[in-house]
């Protein structure tokens, strides 16, 4: 909350941001990050000028690579003069709400140069893999006329798969090694991939996580555009241009998002209404209560009834 | 959070630059504030040693922080005034800088005068620690309100 971002933003203001003013993106997107009084009035002002850049979501497991492998992409983007906004997730602490905002450790290698500007968030409690406001960090990031926006999500495995519904095209980063039978992408992160990488391909287990990814490609139905699989070794930026032509390629191919912004703003809602109930539930102490757990123990009652019962109960407690 | 039981919880977590600047590589010292402060609930941009003053003011300005940790074990800190005529010059004069290591008392007079918050010596506790960067980041963003 600094002095910039309070100011009501009008045109002289957006027109500072779109001109790529650092100063002024920071603080918009500390804004829209916190949901700070001033956020509504950036968001409706850069709402019309929204639809610039394209944004790219890298996920995977943790270890795979993937602050390492965004940095040398945002080095290939770089070579081919395109400006470019990172948002890089770190996961809160669930005891103390805490975090260390370590990714961009690995991207030190763009400081001094205007065209990168790259943003930690703390994940905050929020599941899926990014944070609650990450996509207005994206979308002010956008307004201020970034060409290429990268999402980096938190370490991400199997069920993570929020950044579909932001990014243009997804990438799925594993290496070698991480777990037999590539265990960590399974299911789900799987399915959202629009380009899959192998990366640290210069370790020996390299060729066998590809067919395997291969392999299991081969078992998805899908129509349209068929997610090639890639090598990369990040360290040395080996394999980073032919990635970053296969995003292109996807992006020519497929363009806009599948899911619907709505649909997003719906679940989100629903994930932080949900949180809300499940937080008066655990507080709730009256007598009913401690007797339909105690139903549960013996097997009285089945979970998914005594759920049933539980929202009634609190339904009642409210009246 | 002794210090600040007084006052309006913030609004949102502190975020606080964890950082050494300088030829130095003793970075246990920041490693241990950055996971101190992270156990009280902040969110700690944590860069490693060896830094340069412009990757600072970048990290700083790009990460919008409210408060500049700069641990030092050798001499760096003689290095923070410079630090901070940066940080003014990139009109990010508002972020609250503080210091920590070994620190002697005449180099200290010099920090403080050159705008430096706190001088934490060896001996300081996480409590202290915490409950005065709580008590700065009130101050900073009192500041930019």
């Amino acid at each position: 909350m600094t002095a910039a971002a309070k100011q009501v933003p009008d045109s002289e203001w957006l027109a500072k941001l779109q001109s790529g003013h650092r100063t002024t993106l920071a603080r918009a997107i500390t804004a829209v990050e916190n949901e700070t009084a001033g956020a509504g009035d950036i968001i409706s002002a850069i709402h019309p000028h929204l639809g610039h850049a394209h944004v790219v979501g890298f996920t995977g497991p943790p270890g795979a690579g993937k602050s390492t492998l965004v940095s040398a992409y945002v080095a290939e983007l770089r070579k081919r003069d395109l400006t470019v906004g990172v948002v890089a997730v770190d996961p809160s602490s669930p005891l103390t709400g805490g975090a260390i905002l370590g990714d961009r450790i690995r991207m030190t290698a763009h400081t001094g140069d205007e065209g990168v500007f790259v943003r930690s968030l703390a994940s905050r409690g929020h599941l899926g893999g990014l944070s609650r406001t990450a996509a207005r960090v994206i979308d002010v990031m956008d307004a201020a006329r970034r060409d290429v926006v990268v999402v980096e999500t938190v370490g991400a495995g199997q069920s993570e798969v929020e950044v579909a519904e932001i990014a243009h095209t997804k990438v799925v980063v594993c290496a070698p090694g991480l777990g037999d039978d590539i265990q960590a992408i399974k299911a789900g992160i799987l399915e959202i991939a629009d380009v899959l990488v192998v990366n640290k391909a210069d370790l020996p287990l390299a060729d066998r996580t590809v067919k395997q990814l291969k392999g299991m490609l081969g078992l998805t139905k899908r129509e349209g555009w068929t997610p090639p699989v890639l090598r990369t070794t990040a360290t040395t930026g080996e394999g980073v241009d032919t990635l970053a032509d296969k995003i292109d390629d996807h992006a020519d191919a497929e363009g806009g998002l599948r899911a619907s912004p709505v649909h997003r703003v719906q679940r989100l809602l629903a994930g932080i209404a949900a949180e809300r109930l499940k937080r008066r539930i655990e507080r709730q102490d009256d007598p009913a209560m401690t007797e339909l757990c105690e139903a549960v123990l013996r097997g009285d009652v089945g979970f998914d009834a005594a759920a049933s019962r539980a929202l009634e109960l609190l339904v009642k407690s409210k009246d | 959070m002794t210090a600040t039981t007084h006052r309006m919880p913030l609004a949102r977590p502190p975020k606080v630059l964890v950082t050494k600047i300088g030829f130095d590589g003793h970075d246990r010292g920041s490693r241990i504030v950055a996971a101190y402060l992270r156990d009280a609930g902040m969110e700690v941009v944590y860069t490693g040693p060896w830094q340069e003053i412009p990757f600072v003011v970048n990290l700083a300005l790009e990460e919008d922080v409210d408060v500049i940790g700069v641990s030092s074990l050798a001499t760096d800190h003689l290095l923070v005034p410079k630090l901070m005529d940066a940080l003014r010059e990139a009109g990010l004069g508002h972020i609250g800088v503080i210091v920590g290591g070994i620190v002697p008392d005449d180099e200290e007079a010099v920090l403080k005068d050159a705008g430096v918050a706190h001088v934490f010596h060896a001996g300081s506790s996480r409590e202290e620690i915490v409950a005065s960067i709580e008590e700065l980041v009130h101050t900073v963003r009192a500041q930019a309100a």
